[in-house]
């Protein structure tokens, strides 16, 4: 009852469900004078009268609206000032420029290939620790005060 | 409002015309004091307007609008019975003050039968003290789907519950009412 009621007043129920409400109440006093009554109480709210803003209410209100800060966005700020908007949008297309200048270019199934023989050299310590080229490079400079310390090793 | 949010202020002139008549009435009845419904009503808009560049049309406008007005008379009906229970305990309510208010405007009406008034006055004051006694939500309830006739979709968006809540809650303001209205409804229930 309490679930459908609301429905069935408001003329919102499926019919269906409406013909099954109509049956009970129909047969059930209780529930045909609880419908009656909310009714009543219905119609009986229509008789609080409106009432209306009062003549300051607008004045006011338009008052406290245009007391409002302003909210400026970046759009209007652009939109403002037309330079600033020019040289941000070479600056944007400048720097789209280079990037796609720099940009990597893929790898080839070649490169692939290459790189893969090289690793097993890369990965061998024993063929970079013999390095020759290594070999060639000037010796690091001693601090004055290491003179006990141990000279570095050559690689 | 979307005409709004595209920084029409002709559009919101437009809104405020259109429901600060309805969302004034419903704070009223909420709060119980004009100069208060008023001040509310007038932050509804304000909020309104600050959020008119953030707004998505996801619901209806009006479901927007009195969310928010349900909101803040809420609020305002808690710290008002806080208040109250600072100052006294036994402060009465500000309802007669009210009362005289609305007396000022059906005296305006001219009654030819002043008799027939002070029944209709009585009447009144009846229903409007029947409400005043329902705990805020179910009065929120009622005079969304009475006044503001919306659909229980939108109230039940409004007071963030489910449909069945909602139709629980009118369920008991309407008890409540019934009860408190017995003799007006008599009258009505028998015709």
């Amino acid at each position: 009852m309490e679930s459908r009621i609301w429905g069935y007043m408001d003329g919102r129920l499926k019919e269906g469900e409406r013909l099954e409400m109509e049956k009970h109440l129909s047969t059930c006093a209780v529930c045909q004078l609880r419908v009656n009554e909310f009714r009543a109480v219905h119609v009986l709210l229509d008789e609080l009268p409106m009432i209306e803003p009062s003549a300051a209410f607008d004045v006011r209100m338009q008052a406290r609206v245009a007391a409002e800060p302003a909210k400026q966005n970046w759009w209007a700020w652009f939109a403002s000032s037309p330079r600033v908007a020019f040289a941000a949008s070479m600056l944007v297309a400048a720097m789209v420029w280079v990037g796609s200048q720099t940009a990597d270019t893929p790898l080839n199934a070649g490169d692939i290939d290459k790189i893969n023989q090289n690793m097993s050299v890369l990965e061998n310590y024993d063929v970079i620790s013999d390095f020759a080229p290594l070999s060639d490079l000037p010796q690091p400079v001693q601090a004055d005060d290491a003179s006990d310390t141990k000279p570095n090793q050559q690689m | 409002m979307l005409d709004v949010q595209a920084g029409d202020e002709q559009s919101f002139a437009l809104l405020l015309h259109r429901y600060r008549t309805p969302l004034v009435n419903f704070l009223y009845r909420m709060v119980r004091n004009r100069e208060q419904a008023e001040d509310l009503a007038q932050e509804v808009f304000l909020r309104v307007y600050r959020a008119r560049e953030d707004y998505v049309p996801s619901a209806k406008f009006t479901t927007w609008l009195f969310r928010i007005a349900t909101n803040l008379a809420l609020n305002s009906v808690r710290d008002n019975r806080y208040q109250r229970m600072e100052i006294s305990l036994d402060a009465p309510l500000t309802a007669d003050a009210e009362d005289g208010e609305e007396k000022k405007l059906d005296v305006a009406e001219m009654h030819p039968n002043i008799e027939q008034h002070l029944i209709e006055e009585t009447r009144r004051k009846m229903i409007r003290r029947a409400i005043e006694k329902l705990p805020e939500k179910q009065r929120a309830a009622v005079l969304l789907h009475k006044y503001q006739e919306l659909d229980y979709g939108e109230i039940s968006k409004i007071l963030e519950c489910s449909e069945s809540a909602l139709k629980s809650l009118l369920f008991r303001a309407y008890e409540t009412l019934r009860v408190e209205l017995a003799p007006l409804v008599a009258q009505r229930a028998v015709r």
